[in-house]
């Protein structure tokens, strides 16, 4: 008896026979590959009569063609009659059906393999939050202690990396971004220019502008540019690399050779950006001086001497140094997030994507958490 | 057996990266149903020779037939197609890291067939069952052995029901009874799924175990030099260079019996 009405000749079919001498018999007919519709195993079962005569058989001589679709349904209805009590022999299946399923069958279930995913209380949850938060804390903290006696070793002359492997980094985190530092300092010192000089023009002192822009990008945004497109560039990149290094086990490699990765790995990165961040930032800071006169000059009607004149009576040398402290620890901590991220990466393609994101999150935060508390202490300090 | 029906043929085909010659003129026929081995000492070019049948890499010269159609003349569409009927399971498994191994083998069921959410987990878990994981469909790559996740490799290739399935190297990094296991694994499927077989292997053990065709590759002519069922080519084959290979450079011809 079909269970789909619309069945036709080459549809799959299994037509049910109960013989009270021999015991139920499946018959299978028509194509059962997955492209096609089974039949409902539930609508069969429920056609088995109460009491069971004997082993269920399978007649497939009629069947057309068969993948792993079939052998499914078969696990499937034979789960089914388990519950009722019924057996099922499966010698008039197919060859192939019949060696998948010995196979499949030939290695028991792992006892405790199976995962139950139990959902937990608010409290289990907390817990688990705040002892991420306390292993993550004790991480930081590791990793530097180990920078710090890194860098000492260093200072006493005992510290093994390569010198090729510094001068590298530095052309990378230097002169290698010095196009991407240039267009946006351009633009920085131009958009502060532009905001500056239309409330400066209402007083009619658009020679200002010069002022404005000269002590905001020396103080603040020269340093604070230059290091968030260094997170986003040469952090990202550290992480990436030492977290690729972690996955192929070279980081490992390093460790049974006796050579502390983090002096070997993270020191160079970490001296090549400090030592490259204040060059950057005064880079950073001259182009965006160089933004705000071509609009004073070309907007405003100031004249070139005039605007170099306002600007160096307006910045200090003071100015200039703090920009570049701050700069100095911006390139600082770029360098310990993205090395950290990357060193403590998981072993895995996804785990390389996630320490370079949480690499660049945890720099940016960390430079605008820094720069407002060293904002801070130089109004503290008057300087 | 009946008469031997050609799966893959093989035609003048030459390999090269740019203007480096991997191997040239190579001519040989997979049968339907054949346990084909691909061997030859490392570097001379038979990971590039799968690459090439399985359709990563087009040849610099020459064609590659799958049941009679040229796999890089035919339209985009039936390459596609004729992609779907192969499985690969490369060296170290390349399961995708993000994804657990019931999503890594439901990903192309659920991308080529209309079957329900149920059917897919059900195939998910009979193909995990036939490797001999049944219960880890939850867990990720990272979380299993080598070994383990070879076998989830494999089912994975086999997830859409293959004509062809590709081995690269199936039993490097495997312990000699898992890797007889694997062997075990590889004839029991291609009985049950009647699928034709491609090994790349220079496991000796493995190659007489299961292998029924072959082709020697030789990196210093840069050619086939053997091809044929591995015992016959080890008990037969006059050539010096395929008996060093094959007895591990213990023998030589002269000395064979």
């Amino acid at each position: 008896m079909p269970t789909d009405p619309e069945i036709s000749s080459q549809a799959a079919a299994a037509e049910l026979k109960i013989d009270d001498l021999q015991g139920p018999l499946i018959r299978f007919s028509g194509n059962w590959e997955s492209s096609g519709r089974l039949p409902a195993v539930d609508a069969l079962v429920r056609q088995f009569p109460d009491r069971a005569a004997g082993e269920l058989r399978f007649d497939s001589s009629a069947i057309a063609a068969w993948d792993s679709l079939f052998v499914t349904w078969i696990l499937r209805l034979t789960e089914a009659l388990q519950t009722r009590g019924i057996g099922v022999a499966y010698d008039g299946l197919p060859e192939g059906v019949q060696g998948l399923i010995a196979l499949a069958r030939a290695v028991p279930e792992r006892k405790g393999a199976r995962r139950i995913s139990e959902t937990e209380g608010w409290l289990t949850r907390i817990g688990r939050r705040v002892q991420g938060l306390l292993d993550d804390t004790r991480r930081l903290l590791a990793f530097l202690g180990e920078v710090s006696l890194a860098f000492a070793r260093m200072l006493t002359g005992r510290a093994r990396f390569r010198r090729s492997d510094l001068a590298l980094f530095i052309q990378q985190t230097g002169v290698d971004a010095l196009p991407i530092v240039s267009l946006i300092s351009v633009l920085v010192g131009l958009i502060l220019a532009f905001i500056g000089a239309l409330q400066l023009a209402l007083f009619g002192a658009q020679v200002y502008i010069a002022n404005l822009v000269g002590i905001a990008m020396v103080r603040e945004m020269g340093a604070m540019m230059a290091a968030i497109i260094m997170a986003g560039r040469t952090g990202a990149a550290f992480s990436a690399q030492l977290g690729t290094m972690q996955v192929n086990e070279e980081i490992d490699a390093f460790k049974t050779l006796g050579i502390d990765p983090v002096e070997f790995l993270v020191l160079p990165r970490l001296l090549a950006l400090t030592l490259m961040m204040p060059l950057l930032c005064i880079y950073a800071d001259l182009l965006g001086i160089v933004g705000g006169m071509l609009v004073g000059i070309g907007l405003f009607d100031i004249s070139p001497t005039q605007y170099i004149e306002q600007t160096v009576s307006a910045v200090t040398l003071t100015d200039i140094g703090v920009g570049m402290v701050k700069s100095v620890v911006f390139g600082l901590l770029i360098a310990l997030a993205g090395c950290m991220k990357g060193i403590q990466c998981g072993r895995s393609a996804s785990a390389v994507g996630e320490a370079a994101t949480s690499a660049v999150v945890a720099a940016i935060v960390a430079i605008v958490v820094s720069d407002a508390i060293m904002t801070l202490i130089a109004n503290a300090l008057g300087v | 057996m009946s008469a031997p029906v050609p799966h893959i043929e093989v035609q003048d085909l030459t390999m090269a990266y740019g203007d480096f010659v991997i191997q040239r003129d190579l001519n040989f026929t997979i049968n339907r149903g054949d346990i084909f081995i691909i061997m030859g000492g490392s570097g001379c070019g038979k990971s590039t020779l799968l690459r090439h049948l399985v359709g990563l890499k087009s040849p610099a010269r020459g064609r590659v037939l799958y049941q009679g159609v040229d796999f890089w003349q035919t339209g985009d569409k039936q390459r596609r197609t004729l992609m779907q009927r192969i499985g690969v399971l490369y060296q170290s498994g390349a399961l995708w890291s993000s994804m657990t191994l019931a999503e890594n083998i439901a990903l192309p069921l659920g991308e080529y067939t209309d079957l329900s959410e149920r059917e897919i987990g059900e195939i998910v878990s009979l193909k995990l069952a036939l490797v001999g994981l049944a219960g880890f469909e939850a867990y990720y790559p990272s979380e299993i052995s080598g070994g383990m996740r070879k076998r989830a490799g494999l089912a994975r290739a086999m997830a859409l029901d293959p004509d062809v399935l590709f081995f690269d190297e199936p039993s490097a990094g495997l312990d000699p009874i898992s890797a007889r296991l694997l062997d075990e694994l590889i004839l029991e499927l291609r009985d049950s799924l009647g699928a034709t077989i491609v090994v790349v292997t220079h496991e000796l053990a493995s190659m007489f175990a299961i292998g029924n065709n072959s082709v020697f590759l030789d990196p210093e002519t840069k050619t086939q030099i053997a091809g044929g069922n591995p015992v016959t080519l080890l008990n037969e084959s006059a050539d010096p260079r395929v008996i060093r290979f094959l007895t591990r450079g213990e023998r030589t011809a002269e000395e064979r019996r």
